[in-house]
């Protein structure tokens, strides 16, 4: 019996999320991933910036920093850039990461600092009450687009891929022994390390959408999420409404803390 | 070895003299972006950390510089940022998140004129109010200011020194004239420079709580990674360091925010003070102004006119009980700065009317000479 009680802040619960909600999903992935690789408590430092998701810092038993909105990214870069040797994830929302904290997420990515970044994907402003955020698709409602988003949404994956992460992946939480693999080789990945989750919020976009009670929102994401290699195959008919999961990006490239000690090195030796 | 032996005497602006400082003071990361007219101590500090294996950042903009020096400071460093005006006003809200998260740091702010963009190449001191409560929400902050470049590194070692022992950010304003001023600094053997480093916890960490209510109100925030794992928020929180919504908890938490700095009043206040004993006008003067401060009163003691100096080194806490001693012996305060009037209305507010506050704003990009103070104080005699 795998022990939760060992890596959650029992006494915070019940926890904030709402029936329905896949964050705590993803926390539970999170820490069987955490377990697997052994990584100690006292080394591991969660960063978050402001949203539903970022919450989640308040429930695992580790070193854990809830930031401004938008900034977590910045926050954690000074955290693994001062101690290297701790292992950085960082929790973001959709509208956290690619709106407010947008130029941090590029420029993050583009030092390849070493950073585990699980970035939940609702589609939607949740804490707030449902605003429309750079992921909304096109034509979905929320309560500042009440008649239907009209702006084109960011693919956060690709975004971080252009930018230059190491590593970029897509899970849901539907798929949940896939996503645990995903975040399991994302912690093990030297450099800006990206997983997109996406994770359902019934509450502020599901019910503005129509789209059906929580087990239904589960089901829209097993039915239109599509395994990478078989996107790869698809048509750009056939991939309409269909997003695909799994590991985008894994290449090895100079890690920015690594290069830095060994900047150290090369000017101390100068002296 | 003796002291003098062993002191080294510089050429340097306010800008280097604030990185030296910085590095005496144990600061070994920076994370800052480019703006004039600090950028050197982002340069100088970029060449001089990773030869100490400190680190340096440039960040890909200010808030991002602040939310770097915050994290870093977590891990147990001692951490900085240096801005000017435009880079000050967005660094604002994570300023209060270390207000309120307790993180110590310092952020240097050469003032330029504005608002908005302003005069970047120009000297100014308009963000002496930004200084204080350019961040949302009740709270208390230490502000310091230097005249020169040998004041410029002092004070970097004792906003350093504030910063770790209070457990707070820390500014220091300075101005383009400080900072831009090539001149004689004396760097001391760093064997007679206090250093503060702040406390550690003494108990296990199953006995721990980082915002435990303490006699000092000063909270022991252990570095992370040291086996003491908690919660850091800029939500209002409890001892624990979660999140509290209970009345009585953020009243608690809010109070003490303002109480750890006003308690210690007494260790943080510092004026120089020039004549003021038999004098019958006192100049109140900071930063590059307190120079030309210096020069007016011997012009006018030259011309038997009793007129004396006082300088605050700490602007915030502003040192209001000194300024109402001040107020009893004399018949006006003259008020020379480069903005309009902001520290005169403190100096009105702590005078409390009992005295005429004359005012001598400079907003040209100019400075304010000698000449001028010595006027206006004939005018005021």
């Amino acid at each position: 019996m795998f022990d939760y009680l060992k890596y959650i802040r029992e006494w915070n619960f019940p926890h904030i999320w709402c029936s329905g909600c896949g964050d705590g999903i993803v926390l539970k992935a999170l820490i069987r991933s955490i377990d697997k690789l052994g990584i100690d408590r006292d080394d591991a430092v969660m960063v978050s910036g402001i949203g539903c998701s970022s919450r989640t810092p308040g429930y695992i038993d580790i070193n854990t920093l809830h930031t401004t909105h938008g900034r977590a990214l910045a926050f954690a870069t000074g955290v693994k850039l001062a101690n290297p040797k701790l292992h950085v994830i960082v929790v973001m929302g959709d509208g956290d990461a690619t709106a407010i904290g947008g130029n941090h997420y590029i420029h993050a990515a583009r030092r390849n600092i070493d950073l585990t970044v699980l970035l939940y994907n609702n589609y939607i402003y949740g804490m707030t009450g449902g605003q429309v955020s750079p992921t909304t698709p096109r034509g979905m409602r929320a309560s500042t687009a009440p008649f239907g988003n009209q702006e084109p949404p960011f693919n956060i994956a690709e975004l971080a891929k252009a930018a230059g992460a190491s590593f970029v992946a897509r899970g849901d939480v539907y798929y949940v022994q896939k996503l645990e693999k995903i975040i399991t080789r994302a912690l093990e990945k030297k450099g800006f390390s990206l997983v997109e989750i996406l994770s359902p919020c019934p509450t502020a976009y599901g019910r503005r959408n129509r789209m059906g009670h929580p087990v239904k929102m589960m089901e829209w994401i097993r039915d239109n999420t599509v395994p990478v290699a078989k996107y790869a195959k698809m048509t750009p008919e056939e991939r309409e409404g269909k997003v695909c999961t799994g590991v985008i990006v894994d290449l090895d490239l100079p890690e920015y803390t690594e290069e830095y000690e060994r900047l150290i090195e090369k000017v101390k030796a100068e002296k | 070895m003796t002291r003098k032996q062993s002191q080294s005497i510089f050429m340097m602006q306010g800008n280097q003299a604030c990185a030296e400082g910085a590095i005496l003071a144990g600061c070994r990361f920076f994370a800052g972006y480019p703006i004039t007219p600090s950028s050197e101590i982002a340069e100088t500090l970029a060449v001089k950390l990773p030869r100490i294996d400190g680190k340096f950042i440039q960040m890909e903009d200010e808030i991002g510089a602040m939310g770097a020096v915050i994290g870093a400071a977590l891990t147990g460093m001692k951490a900085m940022t240096a801005t000017s005006g435009p880079g000050f006003s967005l660094k604002q809200e994570n300023i209060g998140y270390a207000c309120m998260a307790e993180v110590p740091c310092v952020i240097v702010d050469v003032q330029r004129g504005g608002p908005s963009t302003g005069t970047p190449t120009l000297p100014a001191q308009m963000d002496v109010q930004q200084a204080r409560w350019g961040t949302h929400g009740d709270h208390s902050i230490i502000v310091l200011t230097a005249s020169s470049a040998q004041e410029t590194f002092q004070n970097t070692i004792l906003a350093f020194n504030f910063a770790e022992r209070y457990m707070t950010p820390v500014i220091l304003l300075l101005d383009e004239i400080v900072a831009h001023t090539t001149e004689r600094v004396v760097l001391p053997d760093p064997e007679t420079l206090e250093i503060v480093n702040r406390k550690q916890p003494a108990v296990p960490p199953e006995e721990y709580l980082p915002y435990r209510r303490t006699d000092d109100c000063i909270p022991i925030l252990a570095p992370f990674g040291t086996g003491y794992r908690y919660n850091v928020t800029g939500l209002c929180h409890n001892e624990t360091g979660f999140p509290t919504n209970t009345s009585q908890e953020i009243e608690s938490q809010i109070i003490r925010l303002t109480e750890k700095i006003e308690r210690h009043r007494g260790d943080i206040e510092r004026n120089r003070e020039i004549l003021l004993e038999d004098a019958d006008v006192a100049i109140f003067a900071y930063g590059a102004v307190a120079r030309s401060a210096r020069s007016a009163v011997r012009i006018c003691r030259g011309e038997g006119i009793k007129v004396g100096l006082i300088e605050p080194v700490v602007l915030w806490p502003f040192p209001e009980e000194r300024i109402c001693e001040i107020t009893g012996s004399i018949k006006a305060f003259v008020v020379p700065e480069m903005n309009l009037g902001q520290m005169a209305r403190e100096v009105r507010l702590a005078s409390r009317c009992a005295v005429d506050v004359h005012e001598l704003h400079r907003v040209d990009g100019e400075p304010i000479t000698p000449t001028q103070i010595a006027d206006m104080v004939r005018e005021v005699v």
